[in-house]
């Protein structure tokens, strides 16, 4: 059975993902928006950038955080200096590491769905008085919203099934930064098996659902409509 | 005469340039006529203002929209104007009725609840508010998106080959409404095509691009017939005359014309005495006599005098004529107008075999 440890890391986890996917969206919209549309040089640069977590070993990334967080580098000192401390081993940090962590997942659907949409609908929009953020709101979204969902599924679930990440800069801090992934660590290596099954049928389950949603219940739905 | 639309642009983008300076009327339909790479739709895009000439000057009714000069470019979003583009571009997301709805809910001087109305029952579009652009035909589409242009009571009306995408079962459909627009709508409309017919059929007023240059712009039949554009040597080079129905000759099945130099023969038009009828007169059906023919079966011989000729060294001539007010273009062999001796200013006969009626 799950243990009221264990509840409490799923909950936790529901909550780091949660507040992770609406960091990712609102950051992740403005910059999928820029890169389905810019002509710029940096385009390349950034999509690499974004792509990364995707390639790197999360030991990796999380290294890195876990030096410009703490308190001599440069995030650190910036925190610092705003008064809330280092964030490493903090459930902010938890948060910050696992949205750079899962960023692509949202940022590559959002981006595919708004080059899909292309700049007919925008000019159609322009043309019936709608300023560009209005078109956004009343178009756009409307357009995106199959690849706003895979965004928020994959972003979220990948949130909830990280493990790297959170380990070196989350730590294993009870009620702040242990999240189940840590938690089926620490059952498996105190050998509570039948503990760390629960924890991970739990996952897997979940893990499954949102796969079957994504390919039965969106494919119901193209990623784009075709404009007529 | 200052003229209510005033448009001049100059953009370069290496292979293409454009540099146009037009005035057009405030009323009517004008006909940026070209064929593609002509830079007529970039014109059209410019004067909506979805691309922008560095070198630009747009003003409209006395509402100056852009003026490079004082840095002056207003947004597409900010121009009182209807567009129609190529494919109805309507938004798959949205009901007609929400398509319809979309520019309404954002201007302040809508036409109104009526003005809506009227514009439904124009265009024949009333039982279509409920579907999804999905569920409509392609000439459907392409009503509605008329009307939701029109919908927003615009200074001026754009529409960009709007009946390009559409077979010709389906233009033959929605031109008789376009047709009804600017006789029931005061408001000048701009309408790009490379179709000559669309021009016979449409165009109040015509302006002829060629390698992003204006070669002409003037009066719909002035402007068909000058033989500087390449239009009057066309196979199919034709003049539209104006003319109101006087009588119907039932027995012969002939309606007989009246126009600005006389009247004209008509196969039989389905049209009340008075109403006003668009003529085409194909320059290959005009044929030129020194004298009136003592016998012939060709009904419409009209007197005119010689205002241009020029031959295309091709071994054909055109020859423009001017009956009355009205000109007319005739295609003939070099030869004939070499043994009839044609020069400006003479005075002639011409037989036209055929006519055609475009309303």
């Amino acid at each position: 059975m799950l243990t009221s440890a264990d509840l409490d890391t799923l909950l936790l986890t529901l909550k780091v993902a949660g507040i992770s996917t609406s960091v990712m969206l609102l950051l992740g919209t403005p910059l999928a928006w820029w890169l389905a549309r810019t002509r710029s040089a940096w385009k390349g640069v950034i999509n690499a950038v974004v792509a990364l977590p995707l390639v790197l070993p999360p030991t990796v990334l999380g290294f890195y955080l876990l030096v410009l967080m703490g308190p001599a580098g440069v995030i650190g000192k910036f925190t610092n200096w705003l008064g809330l401390g280092a964030l490493p081993f903090t459930f902010a940090g938890l948060v910050v590491a696992s949205a750079l962590y899962s960023m692509p997942f949202v940022v590559q659907p959002l981006q595919a769905a708004f080059t899909t949409i292309g700049q007919q609908p925008l000019e159609a929009a322009a043309t019936l008085r709608a300023s560009p953020l209005d078109t956004f709101f009343s178009v756009v979204m409307p357009l995106a919203k199959p690849g706003f969902l895979t965004a928020i599924i994959l972003g979220f679930s990948h949130t909830v099934g990280e493990f790297g990440v959170v380990l070196m800069v989350g730590g294993n801090i009870p009620d702040k930064t242990r999240v189940v992934s840590v938690q089926i660590y620490n059952h498996v290596e105190a050998l509570e098996y039948n503990e760390a099954h629960w924890l991970a049928g739990c996952l897997l389950v979940f893990s499954f659902a949102v796969l079957l949603t994504l390919y039965t219940v969106l494919k119901t739905q193209p990623v784009a409509h075709q404009l007529k | 005469m200052t003229q209510p639309i005033t448009a001049r642009f100059q953009l370069d983008y290496g292979a293409f340039q454009l540099a146009v300076e037009l005035s057009l009327p405030g009323s009517g339909v004008t006909v940026l006529f070209g064929h593609s790479g002509s830079g007529k739709t970039t014109l059209l895009r410019c004067i909506a203002g979805l691309q922008r000439a560095p070198q630009g000057f747009l003003e409209i009714n006395g509402h100056c929209w852009q003026d490079s000069e004082r840095d002056l470019f207003l947004p597409t979003h900010k121009r009182a104007l209807g567009y129609v583009f190529q494919e109805a571009n309507l938004f798959p997301h949205l009901t007609v009725a929400g398509n319809l709805q979309f520019g309404l809910k954002r201007i302040t001087n809508p036409a109104g609840a009526a003005g809506l109305q009227h514009i439904l029952e124009l265009l024949g579009i009333e039982h279509l508010l409920k579907r999804k652009p999905d569920c409509l035909s392609g000439g459907e589409r392409q009503r509605v998106a008329i009307a939701r242009a029109l919908a927003l009571n615009p200074e001026v009306l754009l529409m960009d080959e709007p009946l390009a995408s559409l077979d010709f079962k389906r233009k033959q459909e929605i031109l008789p409404f376009i047709s009804r627009l600017h006789q029931e709508l005061n408001i000048p409309v701009l309408y790009v095509t490379h179709s000559q017919q669309e021009v016979a059929q449409l165009a109040d007023h015509l302006v002829i691009l060629a390698n992003g240059r204006a070669l002409a712009s003037g009066p719909l039949s002035e402007t068909l017939s000058r033989l500087d554009v390449p239009l009057a040597q066309d196979k199919k080079a034709s003049t539209v005359w104006q003319t109101n129905v006087v009588e119907h000759e039932t027995g012969y099945h002939l309606t007989r014309v009246a126009f600005s130099g006389g009247a004209l023969c008509l196969p039989m038009a389905d049209a009340a005495i008075g109403t006003p009828l668009r003529v085409q007169i194909y320059a290959s059906d005009v044929s030129i006599v020194l004298e009136v023919p003592a016998a012939t079966s060709i009904l419409n011989v009209l007197p005119a005098t010689i205002t241009g000729l020029i031959d295309d060294h091709g071994g054909q001539s055109v020859v423009r004529l001017q009956i009355g007010a009205q000109a007319l273009l005739a295609h003939i062999t070099s030869k004939s107008a070499r043994l009839l001796g044609l020069q400006i200013g003479m005075a002639v006969y011409v037989q036209i075999k055929s006519t055609s009626i475009l309303n």
